[in-house]
């Protein structure tokens, strides 16, 4: 069996459809209060372009092609690390926010959510 | 069955949980309740993704063979270099200044996915026009991304202060970006046996880099400062945009769905915020409002009026409900706290407060409901502008710190004003207004405040941190004198 992944023409094109019509509506209705999070959170994601460089270094045979792919390696691994490291900081706040009893910020009127 | 038919096989299942750990990350993340845990989802699919990835070494062409040693050891190393040094970036950063630093985080994925295309270009591995037209373009996009969030860096850093503006600028950004195009439908011609004997392919392709590169920086550093957020969720859809289409061309489905996702919730983003300014996302690129010089400020009725910070906070102490807004000069003078701690003593003498957030407040939309819960403000103070604004006219005090456009009064009123139009928080409605400013100078977009000139409007002269403290000692003073 083959496992190689053969993707070509329409198939393609219907795998941009749907996945773009997921990301709009998983986002679709999101409060403004995590938008900042939100952006930073989907900055993390399309981070998945280091894999795509490890791919291209990995199958380099000229110094060109290494010289790039170390690049883009380099660049996508900061994307992930730092996307990660940024949202995540952002997120933790919200813990508090979001269940503001349990968190060490106690309003006067911690029942009123 | 063969070694590299096991490793594909690895790969397209962990690739596979990857893309729907993404998708459901995201998904969690679009509510608060969920969000901290959605960002721990989509990171364990990164980790899979990436770790089944080294599996690519039992599957190298012949050609790369020789070099495996090479190359494994050049990833590991971009690998530990690139997320060492972003991860320690991303842990010292303060909260303040988050947007530019998304901004390089994502034209770093920009610059990935631009790499990527550099190497199939220059290694001939693209078969086929359609896979050579989809790796120009995502070129292409990931260029414009990575310089374009590197100006917008800038900008936001205060590296660059002035938009750069110059006649016929229009016309020369539309020329770059033509020549671009050209270039890229050279290429493909090149690539279907078309010749040309002053330069090789590699130079031509190069030259394309360069000119898609250029475009980014052009079509960036007219744009102000106050629209940089709006220009950042941009450059992040068509981050997500490129990856998705390197994604095809390396025939990776998780690249294609991932990047894809975050192309569309992106777009989306980005024509919230637009919204939230009342402004079309055609309208922040082309028109180079934010930071523009206004010649209007001339002639502003009435004067300012200013009063002592202890003043104020008496005032505010008898006063049965105070909503405050607060802007960037806030968080810049990390006084998020010390506003939390007077508010505390202004609701422990029976003053009902809350916090009004606009949705451009500070530099990035919701960036100031973050800086709050940072320091320790709880939930359900916090109100969005459409929940709050009917509110002010039946309030007696409006305390504004540090914001200012946000606030202005012109952009209901003034039609000749550049904010006419957004929606801003009705801060002059309330019965009185108290506004806390380091100097007399003009808001972010570059424009002056009609709100500072209202009857009813008196300004708190000096550093918010500086302000709040003695607010605070204010207070405290009369609490004594009422023990004593």
């Amino acid at each position: 069996m083959d496992f190689a992944i053969h993707i070509t023409g329409f198939v393609a094109v219907y795998i941009f459809m749907l996945a773009a019509f997921a990301g709009w509506v998983i986002i679709g209705g999101v409060p403004a209060i995590l938008h900042t999070p939100l952006m930073s959170g989907s900055n993390f994601v399309h981070g998945i372009v280091v894999v795509g460089g490890m791919f291209a270094l990995l199958n380099a045979s000229t110094i060109q092609e290494q010289a790039f792919g170390f690049v883009a390696v380099l660049l996508g691994a900061g994307n992930v690390a730092g996307g990660y490291t940024v949202t995540n900081r952002m997120l933790a706040m919200f813990k508090t926010s979001a269940h503001p009893a349990h968190g060490h910020a106690k309003s006067k009127h911690p029942k009123s959510v | 069955m063969t070694l590299p038919n096991i490793a594909l096989l690895i790969i397209g299942a962990v690739d596979l949980v990857a893309a729907f750990l993404f998708m459901y990350g995201l998904k969690r993340m679009s509510s608060p309740v969920t969000a901290p845990s959605g960002i721990h989802v989509a990171g364990l699919g990164m980790l899979v993704a990436v770790l089944a990835s080294f599996l690519y070494v039992l599957d190298v062409g012949a050609a790369a063979r020789p070099f495996l040693m090479v190359n494994m050891s050049l990833c590991g190393l971009a690998l530990v270099l690139g997320g060492g040094v972003a991860w320690m970036a991303g842990r010292k950063v303060p909260m303040t200044a988050m947007p530019q630093m998304v901004a390089l985080y994502n034209g770093a994925g920009g610059g990935a996915a631009a790499a990527i295309a550099a190497a199939e270009l220059l290694g001939g591995k693209a078969p086929g026009v359609t896979a050579l037209v989809v790796t120009l373009v995502g070129a292409m996009i990931g260029c414009i991304s990575l310089s374009g969030s590197l100006i917008a860096w800038a900008k936001l850093q205060e590296v660059l202060k002035e938009p750069l503006r110059f006649a016929g600028q229009f016309t020369f950004n539309l020329l770059i970006l033509l020549a671009t195009f050209v270039i890229g439908a050279f290429l493909v011609y090149l690539s279907q046996g078309g010749s040309w004997k002053v330069l090789t392919t590699d130079d031509v392709i190069y030259i394309f880099f360069a000119c898609a590169l250029l475009y980014g920086i052009a079509m960036t550093l007219p744009i102000g400062g106050a629209d940089m957020p709006v220009v950042i969720s941009i450059y992040n859809a068509a981050t997500g945009l490129a990856v998705g289409l390197e994604g095809f061309v390396l025939a990776n489905p998780a690249l294609m769905i991932a990047g894809m996702v975050v192309g569309a919730a992106g777009t989306l983003l980005t024509l919230l915020m637009a919204r939230a300014m009342n402004r079309s996302v055609s309208n922040v690129i082309f028109t180079n409002f934010g930071g523009a010089k206004v010649k209007s400020h001339g002639h502003m009725k009435g004067s300012l009026k200013p009063v002592a910070a202890a003043d104020a906070a008496i005032f505010m102490h008898y006063a049965k409900s105070v909503i405050i807004v607060p802007g960037y000069g806030l968080a810049a003078a990390q006084a998020q706290q010390k506003l939390f701690d007077f508010v505390k003593q202004l609701q422990s003498s029976g003053v009902s407060v809350k916090f009004a957030i606009h949705p451009v407040a500070g530099r990035m939309p919701g960036q100031m409901d973050v800086l709050l819960a940072e320091a320790g403000v709880p939930y359900d103070m916090i109100v969005q502008l459409d929940d709050i604004n009917d509110a002010f006219a039946t309030t007696d005090v409006c305390l504004v710190i540090g914001a200012n456009d946000v606030v202005n009064p012109a952009a209901r009123t003034d039609k000749s004003s550049p904010i006419f139009g957004m929606p801003i928080l009705n801060a002059d409605r309330a019965k009185h207004c108290y506004c806390v400013k380091r100097g007399q100078g003009k808001g972010y977009a570059g424009i002056m405040n009609a709100l500072f000139f209202e009857d009813n409007t008196n300004m708190v002269y000096g550093d918010a941190n500086v302000v709040l403290g003695e607010m605070i000692e204010a207070v405290k003073g009369l609490g004594k004198a009422a023990a004593e």
